[in-house]
């Protein structure tokens, strides 16, 4: 997929994935994984901008005897996903537009 | 490998950034690690998943901007003393010209490596202008009565339009790899605020 593209889709997945419940950078990954590859040090990245854009709040829990990052989406960062949620309507059809010659019987 | 020594390699290579940053990526990497083990990953193996501790540092070091290092480097680790200063106010002479001088070769090595992109695409604009112009002026001449000319110049322009489709492609690709070099130069530049804390 081009860069540019996935690093804008990166953010969104991030918040999609703390949206139902706090996670942590594991889980984060591992929930990603299925729909799109991203590393430990992007995901550390992404992390630190969705924190400073205040779109998620970080606590330190502890966990078996030792410490752990949990994630907590913030109202800016479900209104982000709203918005690419509108934002994917106009996408889709822009693709429609592309696609338009491909199928041939229109 | 097992987790400390990969933390140990990992802090090694970014000593040089602020001691806050080096923590925070630390404790990051470490509970990445104690969570694959937590899953029933090997040590060894949940270590090897998050990739070599070089090629880490490197990606990290390419996304921290270049003044967050300066300012991390140039910054007293203890209050100056009195004296200290003094000697700073005074040294300022030699110290800012040499500064001022690496700025400078700095600069210009971006200079030169962009003025290379310049009169790559500058050359090939000319060959553009040339066979527009070969073309043109060959047509003029063989309509004015100048049959020969006329050929000529019109032969002339269509191997400058010729070659000028060859520069384009090696234009690009030149161009491209001269940008590398450039982001290449930019975390050379960036290791040097790095590597002298490791000596």
């Amino acid at each position: 997929m081009d860069i540019q593209l996935k690093r804008g889709l990166l953010d969104i997945c991030v918040l999609a994935a703390i949206r139902s419940e706090d996670s942590y950078g594991y889980k984060i990954i591992k929930d990603m994984k299925p729909y799109i590859e991203l590393s430990e040090s992007t995901l550390y990245t992404i992390l630190k901008r969705l924190e400073t854009a205040k779109m998620l709040t970080v606590r330190t829990a502890e966990h078996d005897g030792r410490l752990r990052k949990y994630y907590h989406i913030t109202d800016e960062g479900l209104t982000r996903i709203d918005e690419f949620k509108s934002d994917w309507q106009e996408i889709l059809s822009i693709y429609r537009f592309v696609t338009k010659e491909d199928d041939g019987d229109e | 490998m097992n987790k400390q020594e990969f933390l140990m390699q990992l802090r090694k290579g970014l000593s040089g950034l602020p001691k806050e940053d080096i923590d925070e990526r630390l404790t990051f990497y470490s509970e990445m690690i104690d969570d694959r083990m937590e899953d029933g990953i090997s040590e060894e193996t949940a270590v090897c998943e998050i990739g070599p501790a070089s090629e880490l540092v490197s990606q990290i070091i390419a996304d921290i901007p270049l003044g967050k290092l300066v300012k991390e480097k140039i910054t007293p680790k203890k209050k100056l003393k009195a004296w200290e200063i003094v000697l700073i106010a005074l040294g300022s002479p030699i110290w800012l010209s040499l500064l001022i001088a690496a700025f400078a070769v700095i600069f210009s090595l971006y200079v030169v490596l962009w003025s290379v992109i310049i009169v790559l695409w500058a050359a090939f604009a000319s060959f553009v202008a040339c066979g527009l112009a070969g073309v043109a002026a060959g047509v003029y001449f063989a309509v004015g009565g100048i049959g020969l000319t006329g050929i000529a110049m019109m032969g002339a322009g269509i191997v400058c339009a010729g070659l000028s489709v060859f520069m384009f492609f090696g234009c690009k690709t030149a161009t491209k790899g001269i940008l590398n070099l450039t982001k290449k130069l930019a975390i050379w530049i960036k290791n040097c605020f790095i590597k002298k804390e490791e000596a």
